[in-house]
């Protein structure tokens, strides 16, 4: 199988390397046709974003005003902090030159002059491979303004790399944009939506590292060929990073559409000591997790999953054998968000503490078995009721694990505490039972 | 105490203002540079970034404050970075977190008595596939054992 974004070529992330497979071709042959035309073969190859929502790309470029007085803005989504994704750093390592063509025919299809990739701080050891990479492009003048001279273009633009500083919410897209604008990582009210009103108010198009890095190979080997990839409805192939109770972890590029118990068995080795699945989270922690009798004949891809009751996210596939205490992992993923929740927001600021909350209680033997439908009532009132996703992406673990896993979470409540009022969330202020019970 | 970026790293500052075209995009690297610099980022850090961007002393605290990047106090000379997520759990993250607490004796954002080093459980850093991990400093360390562990920080104990 070709694989598109992680070639298995040595030395990949070296330019002359790219450059000898034909690296920077598809800039050549996109500044030779009009930006229209271009969004259209985007459009036509049907690749979707891989960050998470697998929006359609061209459709999304499509947006961008054509005419604007204002200056025009791409920023690149490299935060990469949803537990279990570990994807674009295998880019920024092993095939960056890739991402910077991408960048490149991308601001020239929307007309952007200055791209920005946001990549989070943790990844220092990425931020400088990226850097060296974008350096040796400049001097060689596939970036900024010898790009003129070096395709023969008017066309020319810039591309910086933005630190990020350690929060989750920056991953969102109008997040992302205030924290290139120095401020804090808050989300924006939609609408206004980036392509009219994104960063300093200009028009704004955000793409994952991933999907940017899928452009160059459409433009060079025409949108046929990618739409004939995989899955008709969302084609290309997908970085897959395999994580938790697998025997071989870690990234695989496969066809969209590849079967989840395919990637769990036969590339990623299986479950080790053969034990058997209890659960499967497969788009990073915010997707409604799998059980194990769930998982057989599900394909990997946006339409399929969310037919299996959950969706693709980042193909973050997370697999917990049968000794795994899924209360733990609920407690442990409701922290996480509980945490990266930018406070913003009422429902999610005080929700999320709740829902780990109640799961702590639930570990340390104190919770009942109302407690479980009292976590669906929190879960509920965050969903839908958020200025961002975040809301959704506590809320669906948590309910999903709750209703799918029913019985595996009344076996671990111990003992029986029913509330006297109906409006359960309300009821925990005025209750007869001793408050350290309810609190612990 | 009044803070001043030395020469070189005022240099650093301008050079990432010129990315954007607004000063306040810069405040992030200014930050990470005073905590270079530094060690931690203090009130005449946050004035003195404040003067060079044309921000509110204010507006850089807020970043200051939501980003768990930078610190208001200091750190160890190695800041442990340990992932308890859940990727890192089902492979074994709470027993190197465990580990390291009982081996240097503190607990979470805590710093050893004599400031070598100091511990902070992080979420996800995107070391799923080579779980369980923790990151020193810059550095991230995958894949790692009990033993592994001990070595780590055995070496680095042993270093000035």
């Amino acid at each position: 199988m070709e694989k598109i974004v992680l070639p298995d070529i040595k030395d990949f992330h070296k330019l002359e390397v790219y450059l000898q497979h034909g690296g920077y071709s598809a800039a050549k042959k996109a500044f030779g046709q009009s930006s229209d035309d271009i969004i259209d073969q985007v459009k036509r190859s049907g690749l979707r974003g891989r960050g998470g929502a697998a929006f359609l790309t061209g459709l999304k470029w499509s947006f961008m005003p054509k005419t604007t007085d204002k200056p025009k803005y791409l920023c690149v989504n490299g935060d990469e902090s949803e537990p279990g994704s570990f994807k674009d750093r295998q880019i920024f390592e092993y095939n960056p030159h890739q991402l910077i063509e991408g960048i490149i025919i991308t601001c020239y299809a929307i007309g952007a002059k200055v791209a920005y990739i946001y990549i989070r701080g943790e990844y220092h050891k990425w931020i400088k491979l990226m850097q060296k990479a974008l350096d040796d492009a400049y001097a060689a003048g596939y970036v900024g303004e010898k790009m003129k001279e070096k395709f023969g273009t008017d066309f020319y633009c810039d591309i910086y790399i933005h630190k990020g500083a350690g929060a989750y919410i920056c991953g969102e897209e109008s997040a992302l944009m205030n924290s290139i604008e120095g401020k804090r990582g808050y989300p924006r009210v939609k609408p206004p939506f980036p392509a009219q009103n994104g960063l300093w108010g200009c028009p704004t198009t955000i793409n994952n590292v991933e999907t940017i890095t899928n452009v160059p190979p459409i433009i060079n080997k025409g949108w046929e060929w990618f739409a004939s990839i995989g899955e008709p409805k969302h084609p290309g192939t997908i970085l897959f990073g395999v994580s938790g109770h697998v025997n071989k972890p870690g990234v695989y590029e496969l066809p969209s559409g590849t079967l989840l118990t395919d990637i769990i068995y036969n590339y990623a080795g299986g479950v080790p000591g053969n034990k058997k699945i209890l659960c499967v989270i497969p788009g990073g922690s915010s997707m409604p997790p799998l059980r194990g009798d769930q998982i057989e004949g599900v394909k990997m891809d946006a339409e399929s999953l969310k037919a299996a009751g959950s969706a693709i996210g980042t193909g973050g596939i997370m697999v917990m054998d049968e000794d795994t205490d899924l209360v733990k992992v609920l407690a442990r993923i409701a922290h996480f968000y509980h945490h990266e929740s930018c406070g913003q927001c009422t429902p999610c600021r005080e929700g999320t503490g709740w829902l780990e909350k109640i799961l702590k209680r639930l570990i340390a033997g104190k919770g009942s078995v109302s407690d479980l439908d009292l976590l669906i009532t929190v879960a509920n009132q965050i969903e839908g009721n958020t200025i961002c996703a975040l809301g959704e992406a506590a809320a669906w673990p948590v309910k999903f694990m709750v209703e799918r896993f029913r019985d595996y979470f009344e076996q671990r409540v111990s003992k029986e505490i029913s509330l006297p009022v109906a409006n359960k969330v309300h009821s925990m202020r005025h209750t007869a039972i001793p408050v350290e019970e309810i609190k612990h | 105490m009044d803070f001043k970026f030395t020469p070189e790293n005022l240099e650093r500052i301008n050079a990432e203002i010129k990315k954007y075209p607004k000063k306040q995009s810069a405040v992030m690297a200014a930050l990470y540079i005073a905590q270079e610099q530094n060690g931690y980022i203090t009130t005449e850090v946050m004035k003195e970034i404040a003067d060079i961007l044309d921000m509110h002393p204010h507006d850089v605290l807020g970043v200051v404050t939501f980003y768990t990047m930078y610190h208001q106090k200091p750190m160890g000379k190695y800041h442990i970075q340990v992932c308890t997520n859940v990727s890192c759990m089902l492979r074994g993250g709470y027993d190197i977190w465990n580990q390291i607490k009982d081996k240097l004796g503190i607990d979470n954002m805590q710093v050893t008595q004599d400031g070598k080093f100091s511990l902070e459980e992080v979420e996800c850093m995107g070391s799923c596939g080579t779980a369980p991990m923790f990151a020193i400093n810059e550095d991230y360390f995958e894949n790692l054992t009990k033993e592994k562990v001990n070595e780590i920080l055995d070496s680095l104990k042993n270093t000035n």
